[in-house]
């Protein structure tokens, strides 16, 4: 099992999910948020939080967001630990609603 | 004098209860600029609240929580006081007298009742008492369970109620090499049930499992999900709630359900987990054991989203001994705290305590007890830190009360009273004995289930 960040958060970082993970394992850079898989639990908390749902979990990753995997692996393992919800990107309300939600 | 957060005159706070919320509280009382020695008091041997003794063994992924747990009472700041019990050994008007603030953190330790005649019956056990039991809660560990009928009921269609099933439904060797307690592996080896009924009052578009946990019956070595298919025909407002893009979850649990519902020809396991809906207890039938459940079927009421379930007057009888009732927990009042019973909760507002709508100084409240039994570990992380910014706000109030002794007062009372207060350096021996002597079974840990157990690692060496 994986807990992934996928390409929605991209552009918008809304950091709820932040907020409500018993392990602090999102990790971030400019873009958007990403996993660490060796840290995560898969407790789930963060998905339902996300407001553009961009997380999935194991077997519901769809096929076209595998690659995501592999994403989250290795950006997490460099880039500084998000703990507490930071600013969303400018614009992240309009992304919202562009992607539907 | 030093204004009070700096090391020269640190917060002082008493933390009461060591599940996730009083750990994450902990946390963010140190995440904070101010210096704040935190107490974290603890009425177990054994810290870790529910993550110990409420999440599955088999779920032993989720249990590394506790690694995070074991980091923040690394901080210098940090001291465990377990196997102290506040309300009776020591009461909260000590604490406040001996800190400036306490934090009430302490739980959801009892159940919601059904509420009907018949729920003293041989046979009629509550999914807490069925937890805690196979989890080695020194509480429960005593309690008696008779898997010897064919039939169990669970009524309630929540995570707790899934947990229930998963583990009367799983071999043996799905559960060994888990933290279950021994005492429970046996009893669960002679089990009998052959099937599960597992019995929501609402309908499949209401239920409160979450997926992953759900998917789980798919996956089972010896025991079949079992759904009738007319059984997930919708009304229109359930049809709405599932069409909307936000109840994603709820979505995927009702295709996992018509998925059960499609699997039902390879039949050949020798246990059946059967989902059941829109279906409310009203009696519990028998002589001094359970024999029947009747049950009145419902129909839903209410505009999407806000739907009840209301009885139609038809009845249905289900011949079982075997009850568990997993329809929630509830906060047990503590003494010198103001309670809202009809939560059954601690009355406040954002985590500060308040009687009849008035702050109460020095009290705060994170976690279940706050908030209700209801979120799953990572929820009380922002619950406590809501908490803990709401305290760090009212500092300036602390300023006046005069100066504070800590933990060295509190001390003083249990050495009178002879009781041994167990510390993180005492629970790590213990953990220790735990894991050496899970090891030859191939198990995780296996727990000590008894306080004098516990205790018996500490002095003797
Ligand atoms: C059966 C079950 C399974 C669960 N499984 C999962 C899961 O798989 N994943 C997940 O994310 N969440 C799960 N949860 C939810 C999760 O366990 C809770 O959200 C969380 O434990 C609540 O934290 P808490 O700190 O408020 O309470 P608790 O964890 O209950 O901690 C309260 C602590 O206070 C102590 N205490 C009580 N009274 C006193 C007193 N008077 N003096 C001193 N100490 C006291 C108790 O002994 C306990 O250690 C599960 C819950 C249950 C009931
Ligand atoms: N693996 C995990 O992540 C995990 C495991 C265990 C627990 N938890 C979490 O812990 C929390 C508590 O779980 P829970 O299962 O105890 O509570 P819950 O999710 O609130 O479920 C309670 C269930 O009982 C039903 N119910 C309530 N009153 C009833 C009554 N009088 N008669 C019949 N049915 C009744 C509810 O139906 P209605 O919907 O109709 O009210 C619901 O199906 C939840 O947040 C849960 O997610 C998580
Ligand atoms: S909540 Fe969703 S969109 Fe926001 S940061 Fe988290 S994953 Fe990204
Ligand atoms: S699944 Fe749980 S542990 Fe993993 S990132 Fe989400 S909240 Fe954190």
């Amino acid at each position: 099992m994986t807990t992934i960040v996928t390409d929605n958060c991209k552009g918008c970082r809304f950091t709820d999910c932040v907020t409500v993970c018993p392990v602090a394992c999102f990790h971030y850079d400019d873009d958007m948020l990403y996993i660490d898989p060796d840290t995560c639990i898969d407790c789930s908390a963060c998905i339902p939080e996300c407001p553009v749902q961009a997380i999935f979990e194991g077997d519901d990753i769809p096929e076209d967001k595998e690659h995501w995997i592999e994403i989250n692996a290795q950006k997490s393992a460099s880039l500084p630990v998000c703990e507490e919800k930071i600013e969303p990107l400018p614009g992240a309300d309009d992304r919202k609603s562009e992607l539907g939600f | 004098m030093a204004s009070l957060g700096n090391p020269d005159n640190p917060l002082l706070v008493a933390i009461v209860g060591s599940g996730p919320s009083g750990f994450y509280a902990a946390e963010a009382l140190f995440k904070s600029d101010i210096i704040a020695k935190t107490d974290l008091y603890e009425r177990l041997p054994s810290p870790f609240g529910l993550v110990r003794s409420g999440v599955a063994p088999d779920h032993q992924k989720l249990k590394q929580a506790i690694k995070l747990y074991e980091k923040i009472a690394e901080n210098e700041n940090f001291q465990l006081i377990a196997n102290v019990n506040i309300g009776t050994d020591i009461s909260i008007e000590q604490l406040k007298e001996a800190y400036h603030a306490v934090i009430i953190t302490c739980g959801a330790e009892t159940d919601r009742k059904l509420n009907l005649s018949g729920e003293n019956l041989d046979g009629c056990y509550t999914a807490t008492e069925f937890v805690g039991w196979y989890n080695g809660h020194p509480d429960y560990r005593d309690r008696e369970f008779d898997l010897s009928g064919e039939t169990a009921v669970i009524v309630g269609q929540g995570n707790v109620a899934a947990d229930v099933a998963r583990i009367l439904s799983k071999t043996i060797d799905e559960l060994k090499y888990t933290d279950i307690a021994q005492h429970a592996l046996d009893v669960l080896a002679e089990s009998r049930i052959k099937t599960i009924k597992v019995i929501g009052r609402r309908g499949p578009a209401q239920a409160k499992f979450t997926p992953k946990e759900l998917r789980e019956f798919g996956e089972l070595d010896n025991c079949l999900p079992f759904i009738n298919k007319q059984d997930l025909v919708l009304n229109p407002e359930s049809k709405t709630e599932l069409a909307n893009k936000s109840n994603i979850g709820n979505k995927k649990i009702y295709d996992l359900f018509c998925d059960f519902a499609r699997n039902q020809s390879v039949d050949d396991k020798s246990r059946r987990c059967e989902f059941h809906f829109l279906l409310s207890p009203i009696a519990l039938v028998g002589n001094t054991r359970l024999e029947t459940i009747k049950f009145e079927k419902n129909e839903l009421f209410g505009d999407a989203f806000n739907q009840s379930a209301r009885g139609t007057g038809e009845i249905l009888e289900i011949e079982t001994g075997i009850l568990f009732s997993s329809i929630g927990y509830r906060g047990v009042p503590m003494q010198g705290v103001p309670f809202n019973h009809d939560w059954g909760t601690i009355e406040n507002n954002a985590g500060r305590v308040t009687n009849n709508g008035q702050l109460v100084t020095q009290l705060y409240t994170a976690g279940w007890i706050k908030r209700g039994p209801s979120g799953i570990i990572g929820t009380n992380r922002a619950c406590s830190v809501e908490t803990v910014n709401n305290l760090l706000e009212d500092l300036n109030k602390f300023e006046s009360i005069k100066s504070r002794t800590g933990y060295n007062q509190i001390n003083k009372i249990l050495q009178s009273k002879n009781i041994r207060p167990i510390y993180f350096s005492d629970w790590i021996k213990i953990d220790a004995a735990e894991k050496k002597a899970g090891e030859s079974k191939g198990k995780p840990r296996e727990k000590l289930t008894r306080k004098e157990h516990m205790l018996s690692h500490l002095d003797s060496k």
